[in-house]
């Protein structure tokens, strides 16, 4: 049963990869054809020689962008189903459906809400080639210093929920959450690389879209996989029932 | 029977959820957990900062994808 639930989470996050692909196909692409438009010409008037296409605009704006989509829907899809299939009957006495939704939530503030507040997604036309190891490592760090902070405020939540009841409880989790994450982020190096002549709306506009296709993507997951959850867990707790009838 | 007392919440009686067994879940979860961090690395990381296959086309072809799903770029 544990590999049908992790296979759903993967099918829902494909399932929601489409969906945010369209929505960053309508309203993210627009800005990052602004921002490599931008680019040509500031190239072109140092005197550069424009830039090889590997593989062209029109690929990487529908193919390109779709197959990183799936990728990403299901990877994160089969990581939600994983922490789901552990947290359900052990976190709470929440049903399948409201388990899915209030961890999805939970997903994207840990992997993207809070990763992005430090670095936020970049159009083409930002970011130096030589400190791409620098933004790497730190991007990957924060997921993973959120992801950190985030078990660290849920296990002294968990005993704070017997004492001091659930709402209580949970308040002091999440502050906690908060208070790790504005220490953790305080001390993290900046990077600002967004050349002072870009325009504002263009970058306002695609960390927009960026955030937009996210809400999409994990929105999705969370009201599709419960009800697919939902069934599979039916299913094992009928048999399970029928059998300990027949004892 | 069970269909109808989990699925319909107007009833009286609500099923208490039971738990996976963690034995269960253990070897699915590292399976899945390894196939989601490769997936991830090759859409977010691959010829940018480390590469595993040379040249530059995994990076163009995933480019818009990688710029609007927030990992860092060029």
């Amino acid at each position: 049963m544990a590999g049908r639930l992790l296979t759903r989470g993967m099918i829902a996050g494909v399932v929601a990869a489409f969906l945010a692909f369209l929505f960053a196909r309508i309203f993210g692409e627009p800005q990052v054809n602004l921002a490599i438009a931008f680019e040509s010409a500031k190239d072109l008037a140092a005197g550069e020689p424009p830039e090889a296409e590997l593989v062209s605009r029109g690929v990487q704006a529908s193919f390109g962008l779709l197959t990183a989509a799936v990728m990403y829907g299901a990877a994160y899809g089969g990581i939600f189903a994983t922490v789901f299939a552990f947290a359900y009957g052990r976190v709470g006495r929440f049903s399948p459906r409201a388990l899915s939704a209030l961890l999805a939530a939970a997903a994207f503030v840990v992997f993207v809400l809070v990763p992005d507040l430090k670095y936020p997604p970049n159009p083409p036309a930002v970011g130096l080639p030589g400190t791409i190891n620098l933004r790497t490592e730190t991007y990957f760090g924060m997921i993973l210093l959120s992801l950190c902070a985030a078990v660290a405020s849920f296990m002294t939540g968990r005993p704070l929920v017997r004492r001091l009841g659930a709402w209580n409880g949970t308040l002091v989790s999440i502050v906690m959450f908060i208070a790790l994450i504005a220490a953790v982020q305080s001390g993290m190096p900046d990077i600002n690389e967004v050349p002072t002549d870009l325009p504002a709306t263009v970058l306002w506009r695609f960390r927009e879209a960026a955030l937009g296709m996210q809400i999409v993507l994990w929105a999705t997951i969370g009201l599709i996989f419960g009800p697919m959850a939902g069934r599979i867990l039916d299913e094992q707790a009928g048999r399970t029932g029928s059998a300990m009838e027949k004892l | 029977m069970s269909q109808s007392l989990s699925s319909n919440s107007h009833s009286g009686s609500i099923v208490a959820p039971v738990a996976i067994p963690i034995s269960a879940l253990v070897p699915w979860a590292i399976f899945t957990i390894v196939l989601s961090l490769l997936l991830l690395y090759f859409v977010g990381a691959e010829q940018g900062a480390t590469s595993l296959i040379s040249g530059h086309e995994v990076h163009e072809f995933v480019h818009d994808g990688r710029h609007l799903l927030g990992f860092p770029c060029h």
